[in-house]
């Protein structure tokens, strides 16, 4: 059975499952390593899903819809930035509200922009194109699942090895790991720990908005209420058990990914949607479950 | 010393100027128009006690903290600076009391980190470890580029934060406190650091309570109390009396003569106590002891030989594998704490921060902690607010602690401050033994004698005194009899009237099994 679950569909539920969670969570990692614990990703996503649909109908360019996103989850997180690092918020509690009233906002929107309910889908709202990268895209089976890919899921995968650079080995880099470990101490060599969280939370808008963008332009063309479903506690929990390496990180979503796809494919031979449907998340909880020390080890530092 | 450190043919411009520094908190004024003038090329300590605003004002001259007044003049010039940033690029460069280095990053990470050397855009770790190396090297502060600070003791910590500064360029280094945390032979490693420092043209501003080391390394040195500057002396023509008494403002006498009269009833009985660890040998290996009404007995041990199993197992943190614990003819050895706090021990812990104080929690409910169900902070089963406000303020007032208000959390308190409050909790509540582990360690001179002027009122009201120090001579200054405890038993008992701080010494490193037999030694 299980070698007929192996195949281009599988693959490609797959990626279409990792792609929006690896970016999020790359986002949330940032964050982390910054010393901000960002678990408002899925609201983020959320908005950014919605913000992409929006642009895109509006001037009829994917480019656009994308570039809303990007902005629509920076300008949102900055509430958390303004919330936890200027007036000193809890973290967890500004996060909650930031997926609260992404949740409300949007069904709010989209009845009021465009009149429906639910669901927006129109022929206005251009996709994300997929495009074919050259020879890679012809190998058998995997050429096509995992080299024809839109640019932002070809961003999310390139984004894995240049984050390993840029965090470990860049100044810059080292600077935020470094403001997330003792913020007195970069101060007191001239960083400022208060601008680089607010760019790093930034930076986890942008990019969770474009996991939205993905999520709405790329997996499908169009806007559902609450379709980020999960896939940002998806992600806060990757950061968590990734140990906030880009590396880790990829590898968690992997997981999360892999156990989607399989879900997918599992509602297709008939299983129930509501026991394939919940497959992530039971991995998620054994994950955490296998994971619990090292889990509260992160919420300690990120508390401390 | 090496050379003669106040040669003539010293420059002798002023590098670094304070002009009536001023800074206010809500309650204190922590700097009051503080001059401080340092010349090029000397060492320059800053002296005083706990709280006199020396933290504060080095702080100020490195741009954390914006003064309310005053200026600051390097070489002349009037600087402003806004921020660390500032004061780096002006030359300045400060080891702060506690170290501000990143502990998962290296050694060269740290010490590079706002001000990389890069190579096609990435820090170039090897120009850093090399450039951390030469420095290392031209000034004898010996570390390994390469390790993780998380890995390393706080003397080498120190060197990092040494070679951070010089990384920079500080002509100009600041250090706050930095023995406090040191080993005795880490600090002569870093005396002679500073005069290499010296040598070399840099000025250095030293800041210390301990008079030995002022003494010993400055050639001048400004004194500070209450946050007024009282005192710039000369160090070639002052003393150790003199620098005392601009700190405290009086006389300060640091000899407590033990009681002469001979202790009364058992208060406290230790009988054959053992703590077991796993496979070693016993921690605590068949103790017996007998404290008397009146009687401070220390206990002479060096770290890790029992002492803390032992005070553990007294005030009801551990249970002993064998043995038992005698107040006041009542077996406590399986009380709880509680049960044991109301039978009338008392204990001043070693560890202010995590277990004498809780540092989120107001200087009002530090004082009255685990003694809030006394009838007397009662008035119908709810705290009377009143009494315990009454009862905060005349200790505050009592014991002379320096802090704003019956609100502020004990957090904020220097190390003295902090201190007195566990003392002034545990000491007020009339115990019949009290237990006092390090009780001065790291407060100064004046809050020093004032806590022994309370543990020998605490002693002449009858209580029966445990005194555990690693401080010889204050074991001598305040014990009717010194233990000594070695690898877990009791190796000796002697007389601190006729016994010298070498004996005690030996013994505690087990070389002589045999007590002193001096007049009075044993009960
Ligand atoms: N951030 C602060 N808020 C309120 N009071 C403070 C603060 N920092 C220091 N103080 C107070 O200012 C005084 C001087 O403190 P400090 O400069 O740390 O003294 P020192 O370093 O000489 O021990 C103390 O009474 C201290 O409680
Ligand atoms: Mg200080």
């Amino acid at each position: 059975m299980l070698s007929g679950l192996l195949d281009v569909a599988l693959l490609d539920s797959v990626m279409r499952a990792l792609i929006p969670i690896l970016l999020a969570a790359l986002g949330g990692m940032i964050c982390e390593r910054a010393g901000v614990f960002q678990i408002s990703l899925e609201g983020l996503m959320l908005i950014g899903a919605f913000a992409a649909v929006a642009g895109s109908f509006a001037v009829g360019s994917a480019l656009v819809g994308v570039l809303t996103a990007a902005v629509a989850g920076a300008l949102v997180s900055l509430v958390l930035a303004y919330g936890t690092v200027t007036r000193g918020g809890d973290a967890i509690v500004l996060g909650v509200a930031i997926n609260l009233l992404a949740l409300g906002l949007t069904s709010f929107l989209i009845a009021q922009l465009f009149g429906v309910r639910g669901v927006f889908q129109d022929p206005g709202i251009v996709g994300l194109q997929r495009f074919a990268i050259p020879v890679l895209s012809d190998l058998p089976i995997v050429g096509s699942a995992l080299f024809r890919l839109t640019p932002i899921a070809t961003l999310a995968l390139l984004l894995v090895p240049v984050l390993w650079v840029w965090l470990f080995r860049s100044a810059s880099g080292t600077r935020l790991r470094g403001v997330g470990e003792r913020p007195e101490a970069a101060a007191t060599l001239g960083v400022n720990p208060v601008r680089t969280k607010y760019l790093a939370v930034a930076a986890s808008g942008v990019l969770a908005g474009l996991a939205g963008a993905q999520l709405s332009l790329g997996n499908v063309v169009q806007f559902s209420e609450n379709m980020s479903s999960g896939r940002g506690w998806i992600a806060v929990v990757a950061v968590l058990l990734g140990r906030a390496h880009p590396v880790g990180v990829l590898g968690a979503c992997l997981l999360f990914g892999v156990a989607e796809g399989i879900g997918f494919r599992l509602q297709g031979q008939g299983l129930p949607s509501q026991i394939t449907d919940a497959l992530p998340f039971v991995v998620t909880l054994i994950a955490l479950a296998v994971a619990r020390r090292r889990f509260k080890r992160v919420l300690e530092l990120t508390a401390a | 010393m090496s050379a003669d450190p106040r040669a003539p043919e010293r420059p002798s411009g002023n590098e670094l100027e304070l002009r009536g520094i001023t800074k206010r908190y809500p309650g204190v004024v922590a700097n009051d128009r503080v001059d401080l003038t340092v010349r090029s090329g000397e060492i320059h300590a800053i002296v005083g006690e706990n709280g006199a605003g020396k933290t504060t004002l080095m702080s100020i001259l490195y741009g954390l903290i914006p003064p309310d007044e005053g200026e600051i003049r390097l070489g002349g010039e009037v600087h402003r600076f806004a921020s660390p940033r500032d004061a780096i690029d002006a030359g300045l460069g400060m080891v702060h009391q506690a170290f501000k280095l990143f502990p998962s990053l290296t050694v060269a990470e740290n010490v590079v980190y706002g001000d990389e050397p890069r190579r096609r855009g990435l820090v170039d770790r090897a120009k850093a470890r090399r450039d951390v190396a030469a420095i290392a090297a031209e000034y004898g502060l010996s570390v390994d580029p390469a390790r993780r600070v998380e890995d390393l003791p706080v003397g080498v910590l120190q060197r990092v934060e040494i070679i951070k500064a010089l990384y920079r360029d500080a002509r100009i280094l600041i250090l706050d406190e930095p023995t406090a945390v040191l080993t005795p032979q880490e600090r002569d490693a870093l005396f002679v650091v500073l005069e290499r420092l010296r040598e070399r043209g840099h000025t250095i501003v030293f800041i210390t309570h301990k008079l030995g080391e002022v003494l010993a390394l400055s050639d001048r040195v400004t004194v500070l109390r209450d946050g007024r500057a009282v005192a710039e002396l000369v160090t070639a023509q002052t003393d150790e009396h003199e620098i005392t008494h601009h700190m405290t403002g009086r006389e300060v006498a640091l000899t407590q003569r033990p009681a002469e009269r001979t202790p009364g009833e058992i208060r406290l009985e230790v009988r054959g106590l053992r703590v077991e660890q796993g496979d070693g040998p016993p921690l605590l290996d068949g103790v017996d002891l007998e404290v008397g009404a009146g009687e401070v007995l220390g206990i002479a041990a060096i770290a890790g030989n029992g002492q803390n199993e032992l005070v553990e197992s007294l005030v009801g943190l551990r249970t002993p594998d064998a043995g038992r614990v005698v107040v006041d003819g009542q077996d406590i050895t399986t009380d709880t704490v509680a049960a044991r706090r109301r039978a009338g021990v008392a204990y001043i812990p070693e560890d202010r921060h995590r277990v004498g104080t809780a540092g989120a929690a107001s200087t009002r409910d530090n004082l009255l902690m685990s003694y809030q169900r006394e009838s007397r902070f009662q008035r119908r089963r709810w705290l009377d607010r009143g009494a315990v406000d009454e009862h905060a303020t005349r200790l505050i007032d009592g014991y002379r602690i320096r802090v704003a208000g019956l609100a502020t959390p004990v957090g904020t308190l220097s190390g003295g401050n902090l201190q007195k409050i566990v003392v002034a909790r545990e000491v007020e509540h009339d115990p019949g033994v009290l237990i006092a582990e390090q009780p001065t360690r790291g407060v100064d001179v004046g809050a020093i004698e004032f806590i022994h002027e309370r543990l020998v009122e605490v002693r002449d009201a009858g209580a029966a005194v445990l005194l555990i120090s690693a401080e010889l001579w204050e074991l001598r200054a305040l014990s009717t009899r010194i233990v000594v405890l070695f690898e877990g038993r009791l190796v000796g008992t002697f007389d601190p009237r006729t016994t010298d701080e070498q004996t005690l010494g030996l013994a505690m490193t087990g070389a002589s099994q045999a007590s002193g037999a001096g007049p009075g030694a044993h009960r």
